[in-house]
């Protein structure tokens, strides 16, 4: 197998507005097996990147463990990056962003780092609204120890073993919805149309974006009886919406007749354009978001797309109205208030 | 677009660029990763098979194949495959078991071939192991024609060429030599079952109205028999100031041959611009090197005398303009003419075709332009038995044309001598071979190495300059050979896409390090084109096309800057890709 890629890019390779070719953001050759699903998530990570014209040094990715957790190494090379231990994402990286809070966090885990051993590190990352994408690559099964069931494997699934999941299914959007989640979408690795807009809403949105990528498990969970192989999901897919991410200061072109189209501002300015294909549904209502996902569920489909997203909740450091400022640029005279401040404080508790 | 018929043998014919680009369509990758692999034995036979010459093309090749290699157009320079078949020549061992048989019963059949030149000594290798008789007429006293009187021994050693011509008249050749045919007609009533012409073009222009022409006498000479005559021996010092006349190959040959006949100062001067120069960008270089100014833009007006000698030349100094419609001519601009001191000159303005042997009342009919009139593919003229090849049939051309000629009109005589029909030629033979070996790796050595192109080492300027036999290009070392011999992206093996199998996981877009596969929605080419991932204006590169997927999407290669990595093929986890190599031989006469 090779170890390394061509150097070689395309001589007319285009440069984003920052000057940097696609190349730029790349990693290393990825060691997962062909076909791995996680690898056109990662390649969807790179492109909304450069797209976006995000300087590489301005971002740090965390991750789990797990082969989901194995692909910061497969993007971003030249950015921060910390892979902690299983199902600990969220705590390195709240740690990471209370710190220094002008990063921008990509927070990479699996289903199984998530919805099982991380579960309770991940319900207090959404409660706090931490402004982190956190992305999830849902395969339904743990890759990296050769294929268990994960907890969100459906009821009935069966995997390479060929034994049905006898257990019910978490669905993590539901939860991120419900525990606090300021943006939440579901993507699937197959489907990059819409999976690059949907991580470049994430990344212009402040607070926690939650994005669940369904990510086939090509060696131990593609299999005709599984819910999370390439062709069932392909099958299954249900779009909410379709829509147009449009960076701040672009100029909108397109025209969107009334009634068919939800307007969404995000926090830097840039605009989500949503196409609705039922007027019904409002992604900005959480209880209505929760209940088109139950309402398609039912009908045996996987609503997919952006499926919630508020913009009033404000994230972890509106909150506790900590300092602007990174840590490592505060001085002595920033941090400590001195001998008359000292004085005062304790003459009032005298 | 419609899906790709890759069972065309032309579609994957035309991705390896340099055997496509060949006259003689020459496996190159094939012989290159001979060379990488140490095998320059295989290496040599698979380009004697196809280019009869490789000692000598390897050194003076117009090389049509490097503008044409894939990697010129992802770095900056093409892969030196003219330098390598030197490799093969230069390293192969002595023996000779690749000759084919030559059957000692003969078929009957004889064959006059006019001219010992490339074009014929080809005709003459594809015919005897064929059983035919060949009878070979030459006017000097050694086979090779242009080859051998015209490049210098410093760019192609005697003994290389004779190495080469040798090795065919040796598998039975009746060679009349010496011997000047001055009569097509008599060479007829000699009653050949077939006559090929291969004179070449053997008349260098002359510049007869300018001026002090004819008083300039024996210091002006024509180019092309002015380096003969250095061959023979007949001139063997050259005057001290030198002016050549002429921006070709026989300009910078002659500029350079005299600097090493002790001229003192040699100056080559062009009418048109620079850039228009015919020269190969090398040998302009080369004669650059050598210390030798190339004065462009200036048209020559006279040659001046002085007491009946020849002391200089005037020329006009010229510019190029773009006229209304976009063409671009040369015209004079109104300053007064320069003028040159020189007490020689060298015509190097031109060939020209010349058949003062063929007789009118034979019948063969003749272009405007003072060609026969032929058919493009078989090269039969209107007298049926009678095939011109080389210079001599469409006009001055080069060596590996030359060869190709050769090629064709040995088919086109074996046909025509078994009473078939001409146009129902042998088809090409081809192969596709995958490369898979084990579950992960493969048979060619895929990875992409960043090696720039690496230069020939040449012997000390000032002894080379010294001796005119003495070769300029050292060639590659074994080693330099295998290194750049590594930059060939292997164009041979193709990406072949199995679209019934195809899951559309996005891996191979993935992975691809040119973005050359997208999958979209179907269109014409133009759209389509606009619709890829990475930007696909190469219009000469084919669009390969799969038939539509189960999400209705058709998956599109541009065939552009592909590495042929094979990394698609490794990434997939359905084997939808597949390297595989690709082998394509032209047919040689005798083939079916
Ligand atoms: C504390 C701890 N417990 C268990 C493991 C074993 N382990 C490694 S990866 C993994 C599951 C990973 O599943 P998921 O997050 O879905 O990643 P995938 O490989 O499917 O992408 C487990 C249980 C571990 N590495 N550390
Ligand atoms: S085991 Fe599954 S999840 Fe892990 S790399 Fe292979 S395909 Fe991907
Ligand atoms: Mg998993």
């Amino acid at each position: 197998m090779s170890t390394d890629r061509p150097s070689f890019r395309h001589p007319q390779a285009a440069r984003n507005t920052a000057g940097f070719t696609r190349k730029d953001y790349e990693g290393a050759i990825s060691t997962l097996c062909a076909g791995c699903g996680h690898d056109s998530a990662t390649n969807a990570i790179i492109q909304a990147c450069f797209e976006l014209a995000i300087e590489p040094h301005r971002v740090a990715k965390m991750s789990g463990i797990g082969c989901s957790s194995k692909t910061p190494a497969y993007f971003l090379g030249r950015s921060h990056g910390f892979n902690s231990v299983h199902g600990r994402m969220p705590s390195v990286a709240t740690g990471a962003n209370m710190a220094n809070r002008d990063l921008l966090y990509i927070g990479i885990s699996g289903d199984g780092d998530t919805a099982s051993i991380g579960m309770g590190q991940f319900a207090h990352a959404l409660r706090r609204n931490l402004n982190l994408n956190y992305i999830c690559m849902n395969n339904g099964c743990y890759g990296l120890t050769k294929g268990q069931d994960s907890a969100t494997a459906d009821r009935g699934s069966a995997g390479k073993k060929g034994v049905p999941n006898p257990y019910s299914a978490i669905d993590l959007c539901e939860l991120a919805i419900e525990l606090g989640a300021s943006y939440v979408a579901r993507g699937f690795s197959g489907d990059k149309q819409q999976l690059v807009p949907l991580i470049k809403g994430a990344f212009a949105h402040s607070g926690l974006a939650f994005i669940d990528i369904i990510s086939p498990c090509v060696t131990f969970n593609n299999t005709a009886t599984s819910t999370k192989s390439y062709e069932y999901v392909r099958e299954h897919i249900e779009a909410t919406n379709t829509f147009d991410f449009i960076p701040l200061q672009q100029e909108i072109l397109a025209h969107y007749p009334e009634g068919t189209s939800q307007e969404v501002v995000m926090h830097d300015g840039s605009i989500i354009h949503l196409h609705k294909t039922d007027a019904g549904r409002d992604v900005t209502n959480r209880r209505k978001a929760v209940d088109s996902l139950e309402e398609e569920k039912a009908k045996g489909r996987l609503l997919t797309g952006l499926l919630y997203v508020n913009q009033n909740i404000m994230e972890t450091h509106d909150i506790i109205n900590s300092t602007l400022r990174p840590l490592n640029s505060l001085t002595e005279a920033d941090l400590c208030p001195g001998n008359t401040a000292l004085q005062k404080i304790n003459a009032g508790l005298r | 677009m419609k899906p790709t018929n890759i069972d065309n043998p032309e579609y994957f014919h035309k991705v390896i660029d340099c055997q496509y680009a060949c006259p003689a369509h020459t496996p190159v990758p094939e012989y290159i990763r001979m060379i990488s692999q140490g095998k320059y034995d295989e290496a040599f036979k698979i380009n004697w098979i196809s280019n009869v010459f490789p000692g000598v093309l390897g050194r003076i090749c117009d090389r049509p194949c490097e503008p044409a290699c894939r990697r010129s157009r992802v770095e900056e320079n093409p892969v030196a495959i003219c330098r390598l078949k030197r490799v093969a020549a230069d390293f192969k061992s002595p023996g000779a078991d690749f000759l084919p048989e030559v059957p000692a019963e003969k078929n009957g059949k004889r064959i006059a071939l006019i001219g010992g030149g490339p074009a014929s000594l080809t005709v003459a290798r594809d015919l005897l192991p064929l059983g035919y008789t060949v009878d070979l007429y030459d006017n000097q006293k050694k086979a090779g024609g242009f080859i051998r009187t015209q490049v210098p021994s410093f760019r192609l050693p005697e003994k290389v060429l004779n190495e080469e011509v040798d090795r065919i008249l040796d598998m039975g050749v009746n060679t009349h030599l010496n011997c000047q045919v001055d009569s097509l007609k008599k060479i007829v009533d000699l009653g050949y079952d077939a006559i090929f012409v291969g004179t070449g073009a053997p008349r260098g222009r002359d510049l007869p109205d300018l001026p002090g022409r004819s008083e300039g006498g024996d210091a002006i000479h024509i180019g092309i028999d002015w380096l003969a005559a250095v061959l023979y021996r007949h001139v063997i010092r050259s005057g001290p100031k030198v002016l050549v006349l002429g921006g070709g190959n026989t300009s910078m040959d002659c500029c350079r041959t005299a600097k090493r006949l002790d001229a003192e100062e040699v100056t080559v001067v062009v009418r048109s611009p620079k850039a228009d120069m015919k020269a190969s960008p090398w040998e302009i270089e080369d004669a650059e090197e050598e210390g030798i100014p190339i004065i462009d833009n200036h048209a020559p007006l006279e040659f001046v005398i002085d007491s009946g000698k020849l002391v200089g030349m005037h020329f006009q100094k010229m510019t190029a303009e773009t006229d209304g419609s976009g063409n671009r001519r040369l015209v004079p601009t109104t300053e007064p003419p320069v003028f040159m001191p020189c007490d020689q000159v060298l015509l190097a303005v031109g060939q020209v075709n010349a058949f003062p042997f063929i007789e009118p009342e034979l019948g063969i009919k003749m272009t405007e332009r003072g060609l026969p009139e032929l058919d493009p593919t078989t090269h039969q003229s209107s007298i049926p038995n009678i095939f011109f090849g080389g210079d001599a049939a469409f006009g001055p051309k080069n060596v590996i044309t030359a060869v190709a000629h050769g090629h064709q009109a040995a088919i086109s005589i074996d046909l025509f001598c078994r009473g078939q029909d001409l146009h129902d030629r042998p088809a090409p033979s081809t192969n596709l071979v995958s490369q898979k070996m084990g579950l992960q790796d493969l048979l060619y050595d895929s990875r992409v190495a960043t090696d720039h192109r690496y230069a020939v080492p040449t012997v000390d300027r000032a002894k080379s300059l010294k001796n005119r036999l003495l070769e300029v290009e050292l060639g590659f070392s074994k080693k330099t050979g295998h290194q750049e011999a590594s930059r060939c992206l292997n164009c041979d093996v193709q990406t072949i896409f199995d679209f019934s199998t195809c899951i559309e996981c996005d891996s191979c877009v993935d992975i691809c390090p040119e973005s050359c596969i997208t999958f979209t929605d179907n269109g014409d080419e133009e759209d389509l084109r606009t619709r890829l991932l990475a930007p696909s204006d190469n219009k000469q590169q084919a669009l390969y096309i799969s038939p539509a997927l189960p999400t209705g999407r058709v998956m599109v290669k541009d065939e552009n800057v592909c590495l042929h990595c094979g990394l698609c093929a490794e990434r997939c986890p359905t084997s939808s890709w597949e390297m595989m190599k690709f082998t394509y031989n032209c047919p040689t006469a005798g083939e079916k």
